[in-house]
């Protein structure tokens, strides 16, 4: 079915440069109708496919524990366990570590967006010496792998009182290199013009990174919140290794509990699961609708 | 303010020095917030990090400094030598196929399509999916008898389909397939951000000066994107020869050593086996290829910026 929808959709799509041709059109906009059904069901269908997995995860959370891994995979529940839903809230304190991730994750995201916005200024409209020695370094220690300075990392917070703490979380994550590098890159498409101007309108830099630049950015700074706000909410290993006060538990190390010594009870965990990602789509629908031009790069060469 | 009182004749040199001496300053007040936080939470471990590659620590001694002799052990150590192999082929795999797909992803889902929220919400969904989840559903999907991509291998003509995941030749392939339906969401978010810093008047001029879809792709999102495309890759390339935690799920590294990964080594090496030492050791090594990898890709950009 997917081959067909390509293969249809190209003939459509390659005698497009013919402009000069008038009895031509009205046959070109049927193909592009059709070009556009195609499309959407190729998309459709491509959708359905990638969310299989999600789809399973779905389907074991109202199932029974013992029936979750059969071979081959029941689509369909032998029962439906819908009281897994309702049961969560009471076998472990999901409302507390669904608040500690929303907690960690806001903090987190706010001040990674504000100082990588802010520090992405200076690295890609201000000229001082150093600069370019310092982003290599940024970027460089982005190729370490955390496992390998973990070690480290835990004896310093160790010796500074903060494990078992939620600081020791939000001062790891919150300042990372990720952010610098993102918005940098985003602001270097941002014609130098516009902010010589406002220059000479005698804004100082910091009004021109807060009136102009922020502004402009929308579309980047919906996907570093996203992102961030994303893999704070999904992070295992952070948590499990620097949260051991189970008040302060995130709801993925929460689903741990789950985890016995010879079993474990995967239909809530998959419902735990399933719970969890619910505030992250929230957001995710929510944020996407930054992905729009800004009025700025539409009517800049005029 | 005060710049434009003062005289602009008489003495351009000391205000010009004063004016650069100035913009020093603003300039590191802008990167200071965030690389005070930085510089004392990452790069001092990392710089921690490689100063133990150089001793001999595990968790019941000091560290005791001890030269190169981690990395030689490295040199004769098979285990290392298969993880770098592994790590660069599923690098050589990962990396242009997110890239493709993400990008494709970007295109298609910018344009203005009813229900285009929900479609990208559910592509990015893989990325949210639990862990889990992934593996099973994945090694079913790829199981090698039953599974269905082999049944429909098997359908095309394909008498003895891949064993994947149960195949030490298949096993690095079947991980390529899993990451890259993975994170091509993810990665589809940052194009998508990129896609809308192209003015819509160049689409405009390309469309009156007749050019195709594919020609407008070409000569005006590609272009356009580069800074984008540039980033992309260079954090795909880091996070590729970090992988980790789908490695773990889906195969822990087998059957056998077929699907080792540097990462897993350094994990094995370090909290396992308590070993800091030599996991630092591998850790520096991993460090070094990574940075190779993304030096070269940072010459192109420069190359192709001129």
């Amino acid at each position: 079915m997917n081959t067909t929808a390509l293969r249809k959709a190209r003939p459509g799509a390659a005698p497009a440069p013919a402009p000069a041709l008038p009895a031509a059109a009205p046959r070109r906009r049927a193909a592009q109708v059709a070009g556009r059904a195609l499309m959407y069901v190729f998309l459709a269908v491509l959708a359905v496919a990638i969310l299989l997995p999600f789809g399973w995860m779905a389907i074991s959370s109202v199932k029974a524990d013992r029936d979750v891994f059969t071979v081959p995979i029941e689509w369909i529940p032998r029962s439906y366990h819908w009281a897994n839903f309702a049961d969560i809230w009471t076998q472990i304190p999901l409302a507390t570590y669904l608040e500690n991730s929303l907690l960690l994750s806001v903090v987190i995201t706010f001040l990674q967006v504000l100082t990588g916005s802010f520090a992405a200024y200076g690295f890609a409209k201000m000229r001082f010496p150093g600069r370019d020695a310092l982003f290599v370094g940024y970027i460089a220690t982005i190729a370490v792998p955390w496992q390998a300075y973990m070690i480290p990392q835990y004896i310093m917070m160790d010796k500074l009182g903060l494990v078992n703490t939620r600081w020791s979380l939000i001062l790891i994550q919150a300042f990372g290199a990720f952010g610098v590098f993102l918005m940098r890159q985003f602001y270097l498409t941002i014609p130098d013009e516009i902010s010589e101007a406002a220059r000479l309108d005698g804004l100082s830099e910091y009004g021109i990174w807060a009136r102009i630049m922020l502004p402009l950015s929308k579309p980047a700074l919906a996907s570093l919140a996203l992102l961030t706000f994303v893999n704070t909410w999904n992070d295992y290993m952070g948590p499990f290794i620097y949260l051991t006060d189970n008040n302060l538990w995130t709801v993925q190390i929460g689903l741990r509990t789950f985890v016995g010594q010879y079993d474990a009870q995967y239909a809530m965990i998959m419902a735990g699961s399933v719970i969890s990602v619910l505030p992250v789509l929230v957001i995710f629908l929510l944020g996407q609708r930054y992905f729009v031009r800004g009025i700025a790069t539409t009517g800049l060469k005029g | 303010m005060t710049t434009a009182s003062s005289p602009s004749a008489p003495a351009p040199v000391s205000s010009d020095r004063r004016r650069r001496r100035r913009n020093v300053l603003v300039g590191w007040s802008f990167v200071l917030p965030n690389f005070l936080g930085f510089a004392a939470l990452t790069l001092v471990p990392v710089v921690g990090t490689f100063v133990i590659a150089f001793t001999d620590w595990d968790s019941y001694s000091s560290p005791k400094w001890i030269g190169l002799a981690n990395f030689r052990r490295m040199q004769h150590d098979e285990n290392f030598w298969t993880a770098v192999r592994n790590t660069c082929w599923y690098a050589a795999g990962h990396i242009p196929l997110t890239l493709v797909a993400a990008l494709g992803l970007a295109v298609l889902l910018n344009q203005k399509l009813r229900g285009v929220g929900l479609l990208r919400t559910a592509f990015f969904f893989p990325y949210v999916t639990s862990l889990v989840a992934v593996a099973v559903v994945w090694n079913m999907l790829l199981s090698p008898d039953i599974g269905p991509v082999n049944q429909l291998l098997r359908h095309l003509g394909w008498s003895h389909p891949p064993g994947w995941t149960t195949s030490t030749d298949w096993s690095l392939p079947a991980l390529i397939l899993t990451s890259v339906w993975r994170d091509m969401g993810y990665y589809m978010v940052l194009f998508l951000a990129g896609l809308q810093t192209i003015p819509a008047e160049l689409y405009e001029a390309a469309r009156v000066d007749g050019a195709g879809p594919w020609m407008r792709f070409r000569h005006v999102t590609l272009p356009g994107l580069r800074p984008t495309t540039f980033f992309v890759t260079v954090m795909l390339t880091i996070s590729s020869f970090k992988v980790f935690d789908l490695v773990q799920v889906m195969t822990e590294g087998g059957p056998g050593r077929s699907s080792l990964v540097l990462s897993q080594l350094i994990f094995r090496e370090g909290i396992t086996h308590g070993r800091f030492g030599y996991s630092s050791a591998v850790s520096l090594a991993l460090f070094v290829i990574a940075l190779a990898v993304t030096l070269v890709q940072f010459q192109f950009q420069r190359r192709s910026e001129r």
